[in-house]
């Protein structure tokens, strides 16, 4: 396009590197070096976007990750696909392709436009006020407003990219490499300081490497040689690391952070294959110095939002670094000197500027002075009040302003321009700092906010400390550094500075106009189109805390969280409320300072590293025989195992009948263990336990209930005395290190005099469970030595055997109420003991079983399942299990609660089994219990906890708890679905060999 | 996040740490002869200040061990870190 934008003077450009890339499907070309937007811009392309709400059409406005408006699709109809991407910050490469988002059907003519026309009906809260009424019509509404919320499109395939964590520690983090940034680091590294120095950009020292003006010198050199020769020194220096590319996204307190590191991006995507694309580095350093620097206010005035309106500092680094011209007919308009700088940049590649407009009335700096001296007018005491030009600004409107600034005065002139610079002076960058925990104090003189008091081991130096002239900025921030890190040696004998700017400024947060301010469009939060008129408007309707404000009128809320515009929203909420800045605070900074995207989050924690899982010793034989899988906390567990072509009721209804018929196996591996030693083993179980256990003998089993303080069932299990002080506690399988946890507890801080050890050896044993009627054939031939007699060997006991000379313990153990065994064997033997049960059991149908089917059968006999019939509002009297609770001892934990006042409420909800009307008929668990359906509201009296079609007793069972249960025996009840009323009758909990027959059966 | 002075281990990432509520609340010796106020007063009444709290930490991903913290909750300042028994700083010297 045009030639004539691009300036063939930057040594930060390759011109013998031509690339193209595609931008709303039309290719163009730039340089290596070149960013997205210096490209575009290079392009005579300034619309690349449209507003949120109103559609407005904008154009790129800064040179860095500030940007409001120029957020783009990256890699468009790609898997790397990318929303809100910041076209100032994508470094171009061959092949790129981006597009415009919020525009339909494209960025020059976008139908969502007559928004805008509809503007004056649609003011802050505006959707809150509408559609709250009438509100069944929100469904409606909702479709339609989700439609148009939103900026880009989320990726719709997974992301090939890899991401990866890493954890750096420091004695000294520097972030930013801007003058003061590269000058820490240098101290802090040569004093010995392991240093770690970070910056976002692509390049190091900040913008004062393209600052070839004559009227900013360090030691009589111009700012960039002086720096240049500074990085070159640093890049050498052995223990500072420098990573360019990074961005902090979070500083934690005790300086612990979080930084993006860009490594694959600005790369071609053929050349990105294998590597990794971003990396999430945790850092933890001793000191941070933080050296971000300021952000460049715009002005506010009405339709200061239009494209070819940038920062005047972005004009100013698109020549001096990309020698890209942003206009042809510049017009500047600011409140300060920097300004004067950019026009100091295109007067010396011989840009026109056609005018500045300056609010000030005296403007008394060197380098004001040269401008004018180029036959510039400066209009003093100006301001503008309109501006032009649909897609592209073409027109501004200034008239004087009054003494005060809040009016203008005298007759309106109009300027022509392709290109506005606006100057509102600079926002010192302390984001991060306020992350931290830091308090900000408000400067009068410059309103702004700077650091106050710190949290930690940290520093703030540069511009985001509020030092802004070049000599403030290097001599503050050698005595900081020098204090900070307690050092003498400050590698920088003298440094002396000449700048031609001084910093005078005339602030006004909202700048007025000839127009009434209804009838104006003055945006502060461009990416959220929010306007001045609409903070005014949420002052009247009576906001006042600024976060309020905030949310009623989205300021500060878009994906560039408000960089530009939340010192403007503060400065016209205290104007027009008539406080000062110093009360209202700021808006909280959180992090990251720049989106992440999730990849860069989740690391390598995708696919099967999501979450780790554990697997039993005997996993592969469940997986070579086909079983299907549920998660029980991390365990993989095998839930049931399908025989040609079984779905999971089949088998499980083979798998249960098998059990009860013949013989069953389970892998119980899972089920926590845990090692109980110490002369006081046996008290300590007391305490824990509801039930008593010093008369328990050495070689007996007993399941025990243990209980919160509180009285409710925590959780279950069997507890074998292996020795006189010897115990092995078993516990539910998602339950094991939260009992540990609290036994430590007890153990460590209310009874510390006990002599009680405890270990977890929950993968140290396989646990294979053999049960059913044929159960004892079985094992007496997998264990032929040992005498499986009920003298010897009755129910509730335990011995030490041996299979092939290695040790194991076997159990006489139930949880299905059919006579079993429980061998408990090193892990590593587990499988082939399985196997070997599987072998001897060859001739006794030995049917392998899963947690469905264990679950089935412990329902058959109306035993809990902890957390899936319990929810920890169930007391062991709730539960109808007052038989395990001790009425002798003393104490144990939980005993005072089983009698507050509350849990000893007849109608608390109780434990009860249901049988349906019609047997065939399986309730759905979760589902509501009531007893009255004709009165309204309905009164819920419980829910179903367990259900199950039993192929043992050949009929729909079910575990529930329902208020007052207890006493509702034989009861009719109604479980109310969706499509119909079930009919139950309230039963006994245990459904099948209430009198243990099956248990003590001679076998 | 916090590093945490583990009196056992030393400085360890808080993650490697569990918070288990306000500390110094003693188990009554004999609660069965409380009355339900007295109990509900043990069980329940629990301080949440902003300002100098004492608390219980356990090192869980670590040592194992329980132990106590004084931290300040309006920033997070851990002021003190001292072994279950031990005898707790006096709040206003920390």
């Amino acid at each position: 396009m045009s030639n004539n934008l691009r300036f063939k003077t930057s040594k930060f450009i390759d011109e013998t590197y031509r690339v193209s890339f595609k931008f709303n499907n039309k290719t163009y070309f730039g340089f290596k070096g070149d960013t997205l937007a210096s490209a575009l811009l290079a392009n005579g392309i300034h619309l690349v976007g449209r507003s949120f709400k109103y559609h407005r059409p904008r154009g790129i406005m800064t040179s860095g990750s500030e940007e409001p408006n120029a957020i783009i699709q990256l890699h468009d109809n790609s898997s790397r696909t990318e929303p809100n991407v910041r076209a100032t910050e994508v470094e171009i490469y061959e092949g790129l392709v981006a597009s415009s988002q919020n525009c339909w059907p494209s960025v020059n003519f976008d139908i969502g436009g007559i928004n805008n026309l509809l503007s004056p009906i649609l003011p802050a809260g505006f959707y809150y006020k509408t559609f709250m009424w009438p509100a069944s019509f929100w469904e409606k509404y909702e479709y339609f407003i989700r439609k148009s919320a939103g900026l880009g499109k989320s990726p719709k395939v997974a992301d090939p990219d890899i991401y990866e964590h890493k954890y750096i520690h420091c004695d000294v983090l520097v972030i930013g490499a801007g003058i003061s940034g590269i000058m820490a680091a240098k101290m802090a590294a040569k004093n010995g300081f392991k240093t770690l120095l970070v910056d976002e950009k692509s390049y190091l020292g900040g913008s004062s490497i393209y600052d070839n003006s004559e009227f900013s010198k360090i030691n009589n050199q111009i700012t960039s040689s002086w720096l240049e020769k500074e990085i070159n020194e640093i890049s050498k220096i052995e223990n500072l690391e420098i990573k360019t590319r990074t961005s902090v996204a979070a500083f934690h307190g005790y300086n612990f952070l979080l930084a993006r590191e860009n490594l694959t991006d600005h790369l071609p995507i053929n050349q990105r294959e294998n590597k990794v694309r971003q990396r999430l580095l945790k850092i933890r350093a001793k000191k941070v110095i933080t050296a971000t620097g300021s952000i460049e206010r715009p002005l506010i005035f009405d339709n200061n939002d239009r494209p070819g309106i940038l920062l005047s500092s972005a004009i100013k680094k698109y020549i001096d670094l990309y020698g890209v011209a942003c206009g042809e007919n510049n017009i500047l308009f600011t409140n300060n000197d920097t300004a004067y700088e950019t026009a100091m940049s295109l007067i010396q590649r011989g840009i026109k500027i056609n005018a500045i407009i300056d609010n000030r009335e005296q403007i008394d700096s060197k380098i004001s002075y040269e401008v004018e001296k180029n036959n510039i007018r400066i209009y003093k005491g100006y301001t503008v009040v309109d501006t032009y030009g649909y897609r592209r600004i073409n027109k501004i409107s200034i008239m004087k302003l009054s003494k005060d600034g809040q009016t203008v005065i005298g007759d309106k002139t109009k300027l022509n321009c392709d290109c506005l610079g606006v100057s509102g002076g600079w926002t010192p960058a302390v984001h991060l700092f306020t992350q931290s925990g830091g308090k900000l104090k408000f400067r009068e003189e410059d309103q702004v906010f700077i650091p106050n008091v710190y949290p930690s081991d940290q520093i703030s130096v540069g511009s985001c400390n509020g030092d802004f002239g070049l000599e403030e900025i290097i001599s503050n921030t050698l005595s900081s550094i020098k204090k900070f890190l307690d050092i003498d040696n400050s590698e920088y004998k003298t440094v002396e500075t000449i700048s031609g700017l001084n910093q005078s400024k005339r602030n006004i947060w909202l700048l007025p106009s000839d127009k009434s301010m209804g009838k104006t469009k003055s945006f502060v939060d461009y990416q959220n189109d929010a306007t001045a008129k609409d903070i005014k408007l949420a002052l009247r309707e009576g906001f006042r805390s600024i976060e309020h404000v905030k949310r009623y009128t989205t300021t500060g809320m878009g994906t560039d969280q408000g960089k530009l515009g939340n010192m403007h929203a503060l400065g016209i909420i205290s104007e027009t409320a008539g406080t000062k800045m110093g009360e209202h605070g700021t808006t909280t900074f959180r992090p990251p300072y720049t989106p992440l995207t999730f990849g860069t989050i989740v690391g390598r924690n995708v696919g099967e590293f999501f979450d780790i899982f554990r697997r039993t010793p005997i996993h592969d034989w469940h997986v070579a025989n086909n079983a299907e899988f549920e998660n029980v906390g991390q365990w993989k567990r095998a839930w049931y195992y399908p025989k040609d072509n079984e779905n999971m009721h089949q088998a499980v209804q083979r798998e249960s009948k098998a059990a009860r018929d013949s013989a069953g196996i389970l892998d119980a591996s899972t089920l926590g263990k845990i090692d109980i030693q110490g002369t006081d083993a046996s008290e300590f179980l007391n305490r824990v336990y509801t039930n008593a256990w010093s008369k328990l003998a050495v070689g007996k089993c007993r399941y025990g209930l243990m209980l919160n303080e509180d009285g409710m069932v925590y959780d279950d299990g069997v507890t074998t005395r292996l020795g006189e002080n010897h115990y092995i506690m078993t516990t539910t399988t998602g339950g094991a290190a939260n009992v540990l946890g609290k036994l430590e507890d007890y153990l460590q801080t209310e009874w510390p005099e006990l002599d009680v050890y405890l270990s977890s050896v929950t993968d140290h044993y396989a646990t294979i469970s053999v049960c059913g009627p044929n159960s004892k054939k079985i094992v007496s031939k997998v264990i032929p030595d040992l005498d499986l007699s009920d003298e010897k060997f009755p129910h509730m006991s335990f011995k030490n055997a041996k299979i092939d000379n290695i040790k194991c313990r076997v159990m006489r153990i139930s949880f299905t109420g059919e006579h079993s065994y429980e061998i408990n064997i090193q892990a590593n033997f587990g499988k082939s003991v399985w196997e070997k049960c599987m072998e001897a059991g060859k001739d006794f149908n030995i049917t392998p079983y899963g947690t469905e089917t264990m679950h089935l059968l412990r329902a058959e006999k109306g035993f809990i399942i902890v957390g899936q019939d319990t929810d920890a509002t169930l007391t062991p009297i709730d539960l109808q299990m007052d038989w395990i609770v001790s009425k002798k001892k003393y104490d144990f934990i939980g005993k005072r609660s089983l009698y507050r006042s509350d849990t000893i409420r007849e109608d608390r909800k109780q434990l009860v089994g249901l049988l349906t009307e019609n047997p065939e008929e399986v309730l759905e668990e979760g589902a509501q219990i009531v007893a009255d359906i004709k009165k309204s509201p309905i009164e819920m009296l419980g829910h179903v906890t367990s259900s199950y079609y039993s192929p043992n007793l050949k009929k729909s069972i079910a575990l529930g708890v329902v208020k007052g249960g207890k006493n509702m025996l034989g009861q009719k009840l109604i479980i109310p679905m969706e499509n119909k009323n079930i009919n139950v009758t309230v039963a006994d909990p245990v459904f099948l060999d209430k009198e243990g027959e099956r248990l003590n059966a001679k076998l | 996040m916090f590093l945490i002075n583990c009196p056992f281990c030393g400085e360890r990432e808080q993650s490697e740490f569990k918070a288990g509520g306000e500390a110094h609340i003693i188990r009554p010796k004999q609660p069965t002869e409380l009355s339900d106020d007295e109990w509900a007063e043990y069980l329940f009444m629990r301080k949440n200040i902003k300002g100098v709290q004492f608390e219980r930490w356990n090192h869980v991903h670590g040592c194992r061990k329980w132990f106590n913290m004084v931290r300040d909750t309006s920033n997070d300042q851990i002021k003190a870190v001292y072994k279950m028994g031990e005898k707790p700083p006096v709040k206003k010297n920390v």
